[in-house]
This record gives structure tokens, C-alpha cells and sequence, in this order.
């Protein structure tokens, strides 16, 4: 009982993270088709711009957060005018992973230049640090945040696509782009937008789960499958999709670590193969023929 | 895209093999001024040679084909591991191992094709990125067969033909490796112009309209992946032999990441580009790369986003052009 309970925190706290960063993938790829492998990367120079302002510039963690997303939007404003703009909706799935991948190499090369290459911890304040009693037991509080966050997340974002004009018109654009721009929506503006949108979830989720995935050198190359395999699974552009993908591997990954170690891998990569081949447009998704 | 199929049609010739001799006579000249100007790196060149089998056979399937994929080096290293468990197991003919090799890495390629050239675009790209995992993650686990992560070492393979000994200074095998390219890449040169690889740009070119005409588009893509493991499996049997070991670096992900950079590099859906491509790349990881690998890094993203925007077509598209116009005008 008490180990069923802390696989499930975990798995769920897991999940959450993965959640965050790839729904922003996800939005990408269900509006502007652009298989975006650099995403991971996107989250790692948000994971060391919080590392760097909250171990040099000794801010506190809420005011790392944001600065983390705010800087890594900052910094993808010019890959988004000079380069993504180039890919958007375009159909060649190769140059639009090429690209990417390069991006990502350029990414890694140069965050490693600047912040040394060494494991980036980002410290929690002390709130969030200690274990917290929830009656029966106690769970570390971290988890709980992680988790709060996600559904926090998960919510905001459909309240801001089904609910707002901004949503309105996103899905018009995602329907059929043309009919949305020939009704005077600015679609160049929804795209960039939502570009913007998607990197800041991604670096708000690499900050937030550093203590799960640790902020570390190769980090955009060592997740990028999972992001993308959480996207594959759950269907491009679905927030249900992806947050129950999320939970589907962050339960299956966790107790393979849990109880059979040696084979997790193994069985999580053939697990998603199964899936895919089953379903190639994801458990939620639509194709877009 | 639609030029390519087109302009690459073989006009008449005068001499029936005059262009598979020019291939074999080029590579066997560049091959022998690498022996007699590099001898002391002739381990690096034979590894080159090896990997320029993989950047082949990828080519196949990605520069003919259209596949995405960022798997492919899971039919190197299976055919790799093949051919060093059976010599570790006995088996010490070179050719044997060659032909074992081949035939790992035909199998491989067969169940590759069989599961990712069923879809397009992201359904493809996952799938083919989880077959490659697949087969990294069993390297790593089935210690007992493979070595683990310590890799598969004492691989000595016999004489070729029982005459020339594998030697420290690998001249045996860079020469051994040097001969197999050149058939093998002759073959291939015969095989892209054959009406199956001609069917095979079709598919590329446009998927709907092959199918529409009523050509078997999957199974002919999974037959594509077949012999592109095959030729896979010729370079990680080379490479198994002559290097001795193998290693999980063979079936990672960032092998298959970086052939495809060579690839594009020199020139997808040319064998020429397929070849250029390997030995500029390898040749500056060569060196850079040994210097500080975060370097190395920043600069082949940067190639890579610069080839993207500025040459989609890879290097070899703009000298071919610029050796077409000349001529051209020494003709008029």
C-alpha cells in the first residue's frame, strides 16, 4: 500500500511535468504541423536561466519562474521571424526535423558555452520543499506542486481555447487556415502567438520539474523522444489527449522503475510502438487529411 | 523534387558501363590517395568508409523514398552485433562474417520498413525514432549476448580469402573495406536506375497519385528498407571487423541523428551527395570535435539550419548544376 501510494504520486507528478512541456509541443503541431524537435530545448534554457537567477542573482523561485519564461520567450523571438516561419504548415516532414534538430545542437552547444557544462540544480524555497502531512501520510510537497500546476495548466489552457476570441480563432485557424485568414483573422499573429505560448509552457514545465527531469547538458536530446512520443500517443493539438498520454506513461514509466528496472525501456518503447501502429493520429487526435 | 526524377533518367549511351566505371575508377582513386597520404589514419578512414555504407543505405530509403527517419542506425548495429557474436561464436571467414551481416541487416531492415513505412510524417518519425530505441534499449539489456554496456570485444576475424591478415595498421581492412564500397556502390548505382528505383521516386515524388496508378506503394517501401539494410549490414559488418568491438554507440540515437546530417549534407537522393556528405562531416568531427564536442555541436546546428534554408538540395545539387553548365558550354 505504501509503495502502491508513492508509485502513484510519482507517476502522477511525472506525468504532470510531462504534461506541461510537451501540451505546448502539442499546440504546435496541431496548428502549425511543425514537428518540433527542439521543444526540449526550448524547457532547458528555462531550467538554466531559473538555475542562474536564483543561484547568482538570489531572487526567489516564483520570480525565477517567470523570468525563466519570459527570458526563454525572449530568446526564441528570433528563431520564430528568422526560421520556424520558414516550416509552418509546410508538408516535408524532413526539413522540418532537420531544421529543428539543428536548432537544438545550436541550443545545446550554446547554453553549455555560456552556463559551463555541469548538472543544473534549481533549489526550492522552503515551502516547497519539506514533506507535506496530508492525513494519513506525507507526501514531499514538491509533488503536490507539481501536480497543482498541471491541472492549473490543463485548465487555464481550456478556458483559453474554448472560452476566449483568441481561442475562437485559433481553432479557426487550425481548422482551415486559409478560410481563417480570408475572414480577416491575422493568422501570421495567431501563429506567432501560439509560438510564443507553446515555448513558455515548455520552459514554465523544465523549471518546474527540474527536481524530475534534472536540468542537465544533453538534456534537449535526452527527452526529446518522450515529449514527442507523449504528443504521438495522445494526439497533436488535444489537451485530453496529451494530458492522458502524459498519465499513461508517467504510470507505465515509474512502475517499470519501480518493479522491473533491467526492462523499462524495453517495454516502454514497445509499448508506444504498439500504440502508434494502432493508432497513428493518437488515442484523441484527428487526422488532418 | 519533380526535376530530379526526370533530369536523372540515363539518356542514351554510347557505352553501356562507362558511368559504373567512372564510379568504381573515382572512389578508387580517392581511396588510394587517402592510403598514401593519411597511413597512419587508416583506422579513422576505414570507419569512414564503414559509416558511408550506413549514409548509403539511409539514403536509400530517405533520399529515394522520402522516409523520415531517425532509426536508421538500429540495422547497423543489428547487423554489427550479428556478425561479432558469430565471430566471437567461431565464425571467422571475413566474407562469412560479411554474409551474416548482410543478412541481419536485411532482416532488420525488413522489420524496420515493415513498421514505419506504413504512415507519413509524425506517426513515421516516432515510430521509426521507438524501433531504433527498441533495439538500443535490448543491446543494452541482453548482457550475456551483446556485452552490455561494455561493449562486444574480442572480435578477430580470419584471413580474407586466406591470405591477408586484419594488421594492426588496418590496411588490410581499409582496402578489404575500400573494395566491398566499390561493388557495392556500383550495385547500387545499377539498382537506383532499375524501374524499381525508378517506382521508388515516384512514391516520393507523390505518394497518392503512385498509388492512384496502381503501384503496391507499402510493399515496395518495405522492400526498399530490405536492401537498404542489407547495405547497412555490409557497413556494420566492416566496421565490426575492423574496429574489433562493438559498442552501444553503434545502435544510438545520435548515430542516427548525425547520418542524417551527413546525408543531407552532401545531397539526399543523390549516392554521390550520400558519399560527400560522410567524408566532409566525419572528416571535420574528425577534427573539431576532439577539441571540445560542445563546439562541435554549435557548429552542426548551425550547418545544418544554414543547408536547410540556404540549400535544401544539399551540397551536391549546386556542383552538379555548375558542372552541367560547363558543359553545356563547351558544347555550344
Amino acid at each position: 500500500m505504501r509503495l502502491a501510494l508513492s508509485i502513484l504520486t510519482d507517476a502522477v507528478a511525472y506525468g504532470m511535468v510531462l504534461f506541461i512541456i510537451s501540451i505546448g509541443l502539442s499546440i504546435m503541431m496541431g496548428l502549425m504541423r511543425v514537428v518540433n524537435l527542439a521543444h526540449g530545448a526550448f524547457a532547458m534554457i528555462g531550467g538554466y536561466l531559473a538555475s542562474y537567477a536564483i543561484r547568482d542573482l538570489h531572487v526567489h523561485y516564483s520570480v525565477a519562474i517567470l523570468l525563466a519564461v519570459v527570458g526563454t520567450i525572449l530568446v526564441s523571438i528570433p528563431f520564430e521571424l528568422l526560421l520556424y516561419r520558414r516550416i509552418y504548415r509546410k508538408s516535408d516532414p524532413l526539413i522540418q526535423v532537420l531544421m529543428t534538430i539543428g536548432i537544438t545542437f545550436l541550443i545545446i552547444g550554446v547554453v553549455n558555452f555560456i552556463f559551463g557544462p555541469s548538472l543544473k540544480t534549481i533549489p526550492l524555497p522552503p515551502l516547497l520543499s519539506g514533506p507535506l502531512d496530508i492525513g494519513f501520510r506525507s507526501v514531499p510537497t514538491h509533488r503536490l506542486f507539481v501536480i497543482a500546476c498541471g491541472l492549473v495548466t490543463a485548465l487555464s489552457l481550456w478556458w483559453l481555447i474554448e472560452k476566449t476570441e483568441f481561442g475562437i480563432k485559433l481553432r479557426a485557424s487550425v481548422d482551415h487556415s486559409g478560410m481563417a485568414d480570408a475572414l480577416g483573422i491575422r493568422t501570421e499573429i495567431i501563429y506567432a502567438a501560439t509560438f510564443a505560448l507553446a515555448i513558455g509552457l515548455g520552459a514554465f514545465g523544465g523549471v518546474v520539474g527540474a527536481e524530475i527531469l534534472p536540468i542537465e547538458p544533453f538534456y534537449a536530446l535526452r527527452y526529446m523522444v518522450t515529449f514527442l512520443v507523449v504528443v504521438s500517443v495522445g494526439g497533436a493539438g488535444s489537451i485530453m489527449g496529451a494530458l492522458s498520454a502524459s498519465m499513461l506513461l508517467g504510470l507505465a514509466d515509474t512502475t517499470g522503475k519501480y518493479l522491473a528496472p533491467e526492462f523499462g525501456e524495453f517495454f516502454f518503447y514497445l509499448a508506444v510502438i504498439c500504440i502508434v501502429f494502432l493508432f497513428p493520429h493518437g488515442l484523441f487526435g484527428r487526422s488532418h487529411a | 523534387m519533380t526535376g530530379i526524377a526526370t533530369n536523372d533518367v540515363p539518356a542514351r549511351r554510347r557505352l553501356p558501363l562507362l558511368q559504373e566505371a567512372g564510379s568504381a575508377l573515382a572512389i578508387a582513386v580517392i581511396g588510394a590517395i587517402g592510403y598514401y597520404l593519411f597511413p597512419d589514419d587508416l583506422a579513422f578512414l576505414t570507419r569512414l568508409i564503414g559509416i558511408s555504407f550506413l549514409v548509403l543505405s539511409l539514403d536509400l530509403v530517405t533520399g529515394y523514398c522520402g522516409i523520415a527517419t531517425l532509426g536508421h542506425a538500429a540495422q547497423f548495429g543489428v547487423a554489427a552485433y550479428a556478425a561479432g557474436i558469430a565471430c566471437v561464436r567461431g565464425v571467422t571467414d571475413p566474407l562469412a562474417l560479411l554474409a551474416i551481416g548482410i543478412f541481419a541487416g536485411t532482416l532488420m531492415g525488413l522489420i524496420s520498413g515493415a513498421l514505419i513505412a506504413r504512415f507519413r510524417g509524425l506517426p513515421q518519425l516516432v515510430l521509426s525514432i521507438a524501433v531504433g530505441q527498441l533495439v538500443a534499449a535490448l543491446a543494452n539489456k541482453l548482457q550475456w549476448l551483446t556485452g552490455g554496456s561494455d561493449g562486444l570485444s574480442g572480435i578477430t576475424p580470419g584471413k580474407v580469402f586466406g591470405i591477408y591478415n586484419f594488421d594492426m595498421y588496418s590496411r588490410t581492412a581499409y582496402l578489404f573495406s575500400l573494395a566491398i564500397l566499390i561493388i557495392v556502390f556500383v550495385a547500387l548505382t545499377r539498382f537506383v536506375r532499375s524501374p524499381f528505383g525508378l517506382m521508388c521516386r515516384a512514391i516520393k515524388d507523390d505518394d497518392l497519385r503512385a498509388k492512384m496508378i496502381g503501384v503496391a506503394v507499402y510493399p515496395r517501401l518495405v522492400l526498399m528498407y530490405g536492401v537498404s539494410g542489407a547495405v547497412a549490414g555490409v557497413g556494420g559488418a566492416l566496421t565490426a571487423m575492423s574496429t574489433g568491438v562493438v559498442g552501444l554507440d553503434g545502435v544510438a540515437f545520435e548515430r542516427s541523428a548525425e547520418v542524417l546530417v551527413m546525408l543531407v549534407l552532401g545531397g539526399a537522393g543523390h549516392l554521390w551527395g550520400a558519399l560527400a556528405g560522410t567524408i566532409i562531416f566525419m572528416i571535420f568531427e574528425h577534427i573539431v570535435a576532439a577539441a571540445n564536442p560542445f563546439h562541435w555541436m554549435t557548429l552542426v546546428g548551425l550547418l545544418l539550419i544554414l543547408i536547410v534554408v540556404f540549400a535544401p538540395k544539399g551540397l551536391i545539387e549546386p556542383a552538379l548544376s555548375l558542372a552541367r553548365r560547363l558543359t553545356k558550354g563547351r558544347a555550344s
